[in-house]
């Protein structure tokens, strides 16, 4: 019989995507538009062009059952200027984050963090540090996390790109 | 900078250079339109549309007509879409041009009907400033388009303009909006509508694919009770004949949707009505206990498949659909088939020749037996009345003669119910987003495109207000057709949830004062008749078509009738209620 049943009642996962789009046509508003109209979930989202091509790289990182992120694939690739949707399941993910920390802080225990994720300190002012550090999306979330105790007075996040393997 | 060398046709504005011709942009619409053997234009004129519309004074390739309202243009464009099949025009201005435009776009997009809407904006360089009528438009018909266009240079309007008709009748239809703002309409390029436009990024797919659809078909073969379920697809691809000859072949049962009706000839033993929240006990019945669903171009809406977790619950499913998303977006097919349903059909019919279908006669008599178990019907009332009984009288006195449109409500589910549907394209209904004040426009645009046809819109006296201006549209471009208003002084469809779920609160559906539909329609140079008996109709039905104007004939009827059977919210397609029921 039919299994369309047990489709619904699937278990809410995390799916990387790729869209690779025409670099015009208000392309970015289009997708946007398509999430919000349709409900979908943005976790995260990166835009770039493809180096030498007309294209551009849309990474979106969205969480839903499999009916909807099977869903959000077909949307995309119905918008016109929607080249190609891939749905990642083996890939390396990367997020960047800068963080700017005031100078009265323990400077060597931020210096020693950001050393652990992959990180070094980029600037210093008279007032503060600026940190960054590129790692997987869930370190980079840890280390924001762990940073609080040095009261940082701006944290920004890049998004996340990722590549299959 | 224009070459000094060149010489200037002021008529048509085309300016000769050595080997090539450059127009302006507002010619390039007009050409694009001859080409694309436009022959009606439906709009409405205004400041940033304005070098279009000089263009459009000095052609004749093709008609304009003038509505009163933006609306109303994009419906009647609409219905010129639905019956011929062909892609309907309307252009508007900028501004409230455009947002009036929009209850009719979104209206076509969601019937998936090729349209092509043109709309001026201000010139580039002031978008952004708030100018006079400006509105973002592409901004707001992003969600109701099957794509936009924001023109910013002229030079890419040739490209625009072909891609444009090409996306809206390829494909899944739909409307494509053009937003042209009155710089580039007025700026010169080459114009070579001859030139093919590469389009990388889309690809609908047209063919099934082979392997899937011979699974699909040993299957069903093997089934006990398959059921065609027939959607609005099978209309816009044409392809019913095609349906036809394979129902002939397997003796399949079918049902159709309200985007379907008349895809089956309305006596076809196999058709067992149309199904849904107002469909027949038969029909819903038949979706209910059938093994096999075989989704023809349909998507299964909620106002189908009614509670969803109980759907059909025996069932496998074939889905046939040209637009992937469509497939497992409500219901998760065993055999998911993505392709243009009139080649698919063939690719159908192709490989069903040399196959053994399972004798299925047992199932359709048991669905016969439904049928009269609680067939489609209304108790006659000698005092009033009744609204059904309009609808297939005139049926009966017009049948495959008339065109019909409707409205949304009541008298709109009554049409699908009662009258007798032959062929497709013979009912013009706003389905998807439930349009009240289509009808007129419909009728209009109907009329437009099949002048040797009888152009009736079933209205109600809630509907008609909407968009009644336009009688005297019908009147100045000769478009004559009937409007038959079945009035109830009600809002009648959520009057009957009131009554059913609200507890006979009548929150603001009564309609105690109105206008005289006689007076109204005569002012504006049509005729109008009132009527209460069954002789009164059929006589004032006569002497409407005999006029040749536009009518209004305003049919006094059983103010608390409902519409039966009916799937309560939140109900399985088999809990009806029927006539009679509390």
């Amino acid at each position: 019989m039919s299994d369309f049943r047990k489709f619904y009642d699937s278990e809410e996962k995390r799916e990387v995507l790729s869209v690779i789009v025409v670099n015009k046509d208000s392309v970015l508003s289009r997708i946007v538009d398509l999430f919000s109209a349709r409900g979908y979930n943005i976790d995260s989202l990166t835009v770039a062009p493809v180096p030498n091509t007309d294209y551009s790289r849309i990474t979106i990182i969205t969480i839903g059952r499999s009916r909807v992120i099977d869903q959000i694939v077909k949307q995309l690739n119905k918008l016109v200027p929607v080249l190609k949707v891939t749905e990642h399941s083996n890939v390396i993910e990367k997020d960047t984050v800068l963080i700017k920390i005031p100078l009265d802080q323990n400077l060597s225990d931020v210096d020693v963090l950001a050393r652990a994720y992959n990180g070094a300190i980029q600037n210093v002012t008279e007032e503060a540090i600026v940190i960054s550090a590129t790692d997987e999306p869930h370190r980079i979330a840890n280390l924001i996390k762990v940073i609080e105790k040095y009261k940082p007075i701006e944290i920004v996040r890049s998004g996340v790109v990722a590549m299959e393997r | 900078m224009i070459n000094v060398s060149i010489s200037i046709d002021y008529k048509y504005n085309f300016i000769f250079e050595e080997n090539t011709v450059k127009i302006t942009g507002a010619r390039m619409v007009i050409e694009a339109l001859n080409e694309e053997k436009t022959e009606v234009v439906f709009g409405y004129p205004g400041g940033a549309i304005m070098n279009v519309y000089d263009e459009i004074y000095k052609q004749d390739f093709f008609q304009h007509i003038l509505t009163k309202h933006e609306q109303a243009a994009v419906h009647a464009a609409d219905a010129y879409a639905r019956s011929t099949g062909k892609v309907g025009v309307a252009i508007v201005t900028s501004g409230p041009g455009f947002t009036n435009a929009v209850t009719g776009i979104a209206t076509a997009y969601t019937d998936s009907i090729p349209m092509v809407i043109i709309s001026g904006q201000v010139p580039t360089a002031v978008i952004g400033t708030d100018a006079f009528q400006e509105i973002d438009a592409v901004g707001i018909s992003r969600s109701c388009t099957k794509h936009n266009f924001l023109v910013n240079d002229v030079k890419d309007l040739p490209r625009v303009l072909k891609l444009a008709f090409y996306l809206a009748r390829t494909g899944r239809p739909g409307p494509v909006h053009i937003d042209l703002p009155k710089d580039v309409s007025a700026n010169i390029a080459e114009f070579d509508y001859s030139k093919n436009f590469e389009l990388p990024t889309y690809k609908p797919t047209t063919k099934g694919n082979v392997r899937q659809i011979k699974n699909a078909l040993e299957h069903i073969a093997k089934a006990k009770r398959p059921l065609l379920y027939v959607g609005g697809g099978a209309v816009l691809s044409n392809c019913y004949e095609d349906i036809r000859e394979f129902v002939e072949l397997t003796k399949i049962p079918v049902v159709e949707t309200l985007m379907a009706r008349g895809v089956m000839r309305s006596d076809s033993e196999y058709l067992f009505g149309m199904l849904g929240m107002h469909g027949e006990y038969a029909a819903n019945m038949a979706m209910s206990e059938t093994d096999m669903i075989i989704c023809l171009g349909a998507r299964f809406d909620d106002r189908v498949t009614g509670r969803l977790d109980v759907f059909a619950k025996k069932a496998h499913v074939v889905h046939v659909d040209i637009d992937p998303a469509s497939i497992a977006k409500i219901v998760k097919p065993n055999y998911p088939i993505v392709g243009d349903l009139a080649i698919v059909m063939k690719q159908i019919l192709e490989e069903s020749q040399d196959m053994t279908f399972n004798d299925y006669s047992s199932w359709k008599d048991k669905l016969t037996t439904y049928q009269k178990e609680h067939p489609l019907r209304f108790e006659e009332d000698s005092d009033r009345l009744k609204p059904q009984w309009v609808i297939k009288r005139t049926g009966e006195l017009l049948g495959d003669k008339a065109l019909i449109s409707t409205d949304v409500g009541q008298h709109q589910m009554w049409t699908a119910q009662f009258y007798p549907f032959n062929y497709p394209r013979q009912f013009m209904t706003s389905g998807g987003l439930g349009t009240m004040g289509v009808g007129l426009p419909y009728a209009m645009g109907v009329k437009r495109a099949n002048p040797d046809k009888i152009s009736v819109n079933f209205t109600g006296d809630g509907s008609i207000m909407m968009n009644i201006q336009e009688i005297i549209t019908c009147t100045q471009y000769n478009l004559p057709h009937i409007n038959i208003i079945l009035n109830n002084n009600y809002l009648g469809m959520v009057r009957q949830w009131q009554t059913r779920f609200y507890e006979d609160r009548l929150a603001e559906t009564v309609l105690e004062t109105q206008a005289d539909f006689k007076m109204l329609s005569e002012s504006m140079g049509g005729v109008g008749y009132k009527v209460h008996t069954k002789e009164e109709f059929d006589k004032a039905l006569e002497d409407a078509i005999a006029s040749n104007k536009t009518a209004m004939i305003e049919v006094i009827v059983d103010r608390r009738e409902e519409v039966l059977p009916m799937v309560p919210n939140g109900h399985a397609l088999n809990e009806m209620l029927l006539l009679g029921d509390k």
